[in-house]
């Protein structure tokens, strides 16, 4: 069995699990982890959005 | 007076003996099922959490056809694979085992995948160390 995933998901993806991880090792109660863990999703989101621009804008 | 002391010391050193056994057994068990460490220490939703994260992101690396480096001496990416997908612990042994992860590198899906495994691994050795740290009482 075979996965096909754009680029997006599979950023999107890596980015949720690895912000769990990150959440959940990092920060002692409960509420820092999650805030913690959104803070790391928001900001893997966010430099893969701002890299593709990035790359979008060299490119011309 | 000599018993009172032996008492008050018995439980306090097997507390001791216990908290170093957990800071051996956690990082161990949780190296060979990811989040079992925490589960062991009563971290119930964090170890499930730790499994189900770390678990997902190594078998949608394997569907999505990626590498599995093997034990090697060869080019330092290929070492620092290794050492990566080694994280995974019991997934790299029994994947390795089922002869999985052999797929050539030749699309871009594929090389996802490769990283996914060794990301997985290395989320690994960190949430060895966090139950590790709750073993010795460094983190609740």
């Amino acid at each position: 069995m075979t996965v096909q995933l754009t680029h997006f998901s599979a950023a999107f993806v890596f980015a949720l699990f690895a912000s769990i991880v990150f959440g959940i090792t990092h920060r002692e109660t409960t509420r820092d982890m999650i805030r913690y863990g959104l803070y790391c999703f928001g900001m893997f989101l966010g430099g893969v959005l701002v890299a593709g621009w990035a790359m979008w804008l060299i490119r011309r | 007076m000599a018993n009172s002391t032996q008492l008050k010391t018995k439980p306090a050193t097997e507390t001791t003996q216990r908290a170093a056994m957990m800071a051996i057994v956690a990082p161990a068990l949780g190296w060979l099922i990811p989040g079992a460490g925490h589960m062991i220490q009563k971290r119930w939703i964090r170890g499930a959490l730790l499994l189900v994260s770390i678990g997902t992101l190594f078998v949608l690396g394997l569907m999505m056809q990626g590498h599995i480096y093997r034990a090697n001496g060869g080019d330092i990416l290929d070492i620092l694979g290794f050492i990566g997908d080694l994280g995974a612990g019991g997934m790299y042994i029994v994947t390795l085992a089922l002869n999985g992860g052999q797929g050539a590198i030749a699309f871009a899906i594929a090389d996802y995948g490769t990283k996914f495994m060794i990301v997985a691994g290395l989320l690994n050795f960190i949430a060895i160390a966090d139950a590790y740290h709750i073993a010795i009482g460094k983190k609740q």
